[in-house]
C-alpha cells in the first residue's frame, strides 16, 4: 500500500525544495569568478573553488530526508547542499561555510565539498565519488550497537556505481543486514560525460538487486514519488529488514561545477528536461490555492539573511589552521 | 611480568582495552578466527560477533567503515592483514580518516587503530614485503607507530587505542612469534623513543625489526672497539627529535637504519633534521630502490643485516672528521 503525503506534508516538501533552490541560486551567484583554473580572479568571488550545485535535484533530498530525524545519520556527496539543508542544517551557517568564514559549520576548513552538520546527523559531504558508502556502512554498525532503530541515508550519484566501494559497501551491508537506505541520485551525468556512455548493464537498481539489496526506482523529479518510495523503503530498513536502495532518476540542471556551462549537452534535450523542474511538478500537484509564492518568498528572504550573515562574518584566525589536525604530534612542524 | 609473543602481547592489550571500553570494536578479515597471526585469538568468543566483526575482502570498505564507525562514536581497530593490502584503502586512510576531523572543523574525530603489518616477509615477494611508514608519516592527521618488541606491542597498542587520533599501527610481519617479557602495568607514551643501548661513538637511530639488527650490530662493533648507541624511535609520528638530537650531540655521528627503501624513506627526514639542527655527521642505511624479490639471494639484497649496520657505523667512526 502506498502512503501519500497530506497537504501539510506536501507544503513542507515544497518548502524544503524551495529553500534548496534559493540556496543554490545564491551560492552560484556568489561563486562567479571563483575557480582559478578558468583564469578568474579569486578575489572577486565570495565562494571560492569548485561548487557542485544540486539545482534540479531538490526532490530527492527533500523526499528522502522528510522521513529522517536528527538521530538518523546521512552521508553525502560533493553535491551535498540539498542533503545538508534537508537534514536540518541552518542556512546561515552553511553560507558562512561556503564563504570560508569562522562561524561556518566547519569553521571555514571544509567549504562546499565537505559541508557537514554533525548536530543533525549529517556526517559530511565528500570530495571523493563513492567515499560516503563505506562511511555509511560503519555508521550503520555504530547505530546498531546503540540499539536504536535509527538508519543511515547514504546518498551517491550515478557515477559512483562504477566505483569499487559501491560493490563492497552494498555487499557488506547485505551480509550484515545493516540499517542503510542507499540512495542513487541519478542525474545522468558523471562529471562531464553522460553516465549511459560509461555504465554497462541496467544500472544502479539492477546491480543492487544482484547483490541482494532490494529497492525501487522512482521519478527523482517528483517529490511525492520520492517521498512515497522512501517512506516504504525506510520503514523496511527501520524494521530491521536490512539495506534497501532507492534509484531516483533526476536531472542535473547545471554543469558539473558552477563554472561548467555544460555546452556538451544537446540544447533541445536540455530544454526539454528543464520543463520537468521538480518545483513546477510539485506545484502542479499541490494546486493553485496553496501559498507557494509565499513559500518561495520566505526561502529567498532566508537566503538573503544568510548571505548578509556570511558577508558580515569574521574570517578564521590563522592559528585555526593548526587546530583539529590531531592531538598526538600536533603543532607547527615543518 | 609474563612471557608472551609479540602477537599475544597485542592480543592481551586489546582484550584489556575492550573489557574497559565497550566502544572498542575490531573490524577486518578473519578476525573471528583469531586473525591470521593469532593477534585476535579468543576475542570474538569473548566479545561477540557484533564487536569483533568479520568482513568480506573489501579493504576500502573495512577502512572506510572504520571512519564511519568512529564518526558515529565507536573506536574501531582495523585489521588490514599486511600494509601492502592497505593500498586498496588508501583513499579511506588518507582522504577520509586523516582529514575528517580537520575538514569538518572538529565536528567529528576518527579515533581508530589501523593495524597494517609492515616490513619484509620472508619468501613473500614484492606485494607482501613493503615498508611504507614514510608514506603515512607524510600525511597530516595520522599517527604512525612501529613497535619492535612484545613489551612495546602491548604498551603502544594501549596508547594508540587511548589517543583518539587515527593511528597507523605498523607491527612487523616477521616479529609475530618473537618472545619477550611483558609488564602489562608499564605504559608507553606515543612519541617517546627508547635508548635501547648506550654508546659513545655512533648513534644508530632505528625502529621496528631493525632495532634487533642494530643491537646485533652493536655487539659486532664492540668487538673492534666501536661503541654504538641504539635508539628505537617506536613512534615515527610524532618522532622523538629531542632523544635523537641529544644523542647526536654526544656521539657526533648518527646512522639511520631502516628496512624501507632508503630513497625518500623516513630516514631522510631524520637526516635532514640533523643537518638543520646539529653538527653531527649523518648516514642512512636502507634498502636499495628495488621491489623485494622472491628468491633468497634476491630477497637478501633488500635485507638490512647486522653486518651492514656494523660496517657502516665502524666506517663512520674511523672516517676522518670533514674539513670545515
Amino acid at each position: 500500500m502506498h502512503e501519500t503525503p497530506d497537504a501539510e506534508r506536501a507544503l513542507a516538501l515544497y518548502r524544503t525544495m524551495a529553500r534548496i533552490r534559493a540556496f543554490e541560486d545564491a551560492a552560484e551567484e556568489a561563486s562567479k569568478g571563483g575557480v582559478a583554473a578558468f583564469g578568474a580572479s579569486l578575489a572577486q568571488a565570495k565562494v571560492r573553488g569548485p561548487l557542485h550545485l544540486s539545482t534540479g535535484q531538490e526532490a530527492v533530498a527533500a523526499g528522502v530526508c522528510a522521513h529522517l530525524t536528527t538521530s538518523d545519520l546521512l552521508t553525502s556527496t560533493h553535491r551535498g547542499h540539498g542533503h545538508t539543508l534537508a537534514k536540518g542544517a541552518a542556512m546561515d551557517r552553511m553560507m558562512c561555510e561556503l564563504f570560508g568564514r569562522a562561524p561556518g559549520y566547519n569553521g571555514g576548513k571544509g567549504g562546499s565539498m565537505h559541508i557537514a552538520d554533525f548536530s543533525v546527523g549529517m556526517l559530511g559531504a565528500n570530495g571523493v565519488v563513492a567515499a560516503g558508502i563505506p562511511i555509511a556502512v560503519g555508521a550503520a554498525h555504530a547505530l546498531r550497537r546503540r540499539g536504536s532503530d535509527d538508519v543511515v541515508a547514504c546518498f551517491f550519484g550515478d557515477g559512483a556505481i562504477n566505483r569499487g566501494p559501491f560493490l563492497e559497501g552494498l555487499n557488506w551491508a547485505a551480509v550484515h543486514r545493516l540499517p542503510i537506505l542507499f540512495v542513487c541520485e541519478d542525474n545522468r551525468w558523471a562529471a562531464t560525460t553522460a553516465s549511459e556512455a560509461t555504465t554497462a548493464g541496467a544500472g544502479a537498481l539492477a546491480r543492487a538487486e544482484a547483490i541482494g539489496v532490494p529497492g525501487t526506482q522512482a521519478d527523482g523529479n517528483d517529490v511525492f514519488a520520492v517521498w512515497e518510495a522512501a517512506s516504504r523503503l525506510i520503514a523496511e530498513v527501520r524494521a530491521g529488514g536490512g539495506p534497501r536502495l532507492l534509484h531516483a532518476i533526476t536531472y542535473r540542471v547545471k554543469g558539473h561545477v558552477s563554472v561548467d556551462v555544460a555546452a556538451y549537452r544537446d540544447a533541445a534535450k536540455h530544454d526539454k528536461e528543464l520543463e520537468r523542474d521538480p518545483l513546477l511538478i510539485a506545484a502542479g500537484r499541490i494546486g493553485d490555492d496553496a501559498p507557494l509564492e509565499a513559500i518561495g518568498r520566505e526561502a529567498r528572504a532566508e537566503v538573503a539573511a544568510a548571505l548578509a550573515a556570511a558577508h558580515a562574518a569574521p574570517w578564521p584566525e590563522k592559528q585555526a589552521a593548526y587546530r583539529d589536525v590531531q592531538d598526538t604530534g600536533a603543532g607547527r612542524w615543518r | 611480568m609474563a612471557l608472551m609473543s609479540y602477537a599475544q602481547a597485542a592480543c592481551s592489550a586489546l582484550q584489556s582495552a575492550m573489557r574497559a571500553d565497550a566502544q572498542i570494536v575490531v573490524v577486518g578479515e578473519d578476525v573471528g578466527r583469531g586473525g591470521i597471526f593469532g593477534q585476535y585469538r579468543g576475542l570474538q568468543q569473548a566479545f561477540g560477533a557484533e564487536r569483533v566483526i568479520d568482513t568480506p575482502i573489501s579493504e576500502a570498505t573495512i577502512l572506510g567503515a572504520a571512519v564511519g564507525m568512529a564518526l558515529a562514536g565507536l573506536k574501531p581497530v582495523v585489521e588490514m592483514r599486511v600494509v601492502d593490502f592497505a593500498l586498496c584503502a588508501i583513499d579511506e586512510l588518507v582522504n577520509q580518516a586523516a582529514k575528517a576531523r580537520y575538514m569538518f572543523g572538529g565536528q567529528g574525530r576518527v579515533g581508530m587503530v589501523a593495524r597494517l603489518p609492515n616490513g619484509l616477509w620472508a619468501g613473500s615477494a614484492a606485494q607482501h614485503s613493503q615498508s611504507l611508514e614514510a608514506w603515512f608519516a607524510h600525511v597530516p592527521g595520522l599517527v604512525v607507530v612501529a613497535p619492535a618488541t612484545p613489551q612495546d606491542n602491548h604498551a603502544l597498542l594501549g596508547a594508540a587505542l587511548a589517543c583518539g587520533d587515527p593511528v597507523v599501527y605498523l607491527e612487523h610481519k616477521e616479529l609475530w612469534g618473537l618472545q619477550g617479557e611483558v609488564d602489562a602495568s608499564q605504559p608507553a607514551r606515543l612519541g617517546e623513543a627508547e635508548t635501547v643501548r648506550a654508546g659513545r661513538d655512533v648513534t644508530v637511530v632505528t625502529w621496528s625489526r631493525t632495532r634487533h639488527a642494530a643491537l646485533e650490530a652493536a655487539a659486532l662493533a664492540e668487538k673492534v672497539g666501536v661503541s654504538l648507541e641504539v635508539i628505537d624511535l617506536r613512534t615515527l609520528w610524532p618522532w622523538d627529535r629531542e632523544a635523537v638530537l641529544d644523542s647526536a650531540a654526544r656521539t657526533g655521528r648518527v646512522l639511520v637504519a631502516h628496512e624501507a627503501v632508503q630513497v625518500a624513506g623516513f630516514g631522510a627526514e631524520i637526516a635532514a633534521t640533523l643537518a638543520e639542527e646539529s653538527s653531527a655527521r649523518v648516514r642512512r642505511l636502507g634498502a636499495p630502490r628495488i621491489p623485494v624479490g622472491y628468491s633468497l639471494p634476491l630477497e637478501d639484497e633488500s635485507r638490512i643485516t647486522p653486518q651492514a649496520i656494523a660496517e657502516a657505523a665502524i666506517e663512520m667512526r674511523n672516517a676522518p672528521d670533514p674539513q670545515r
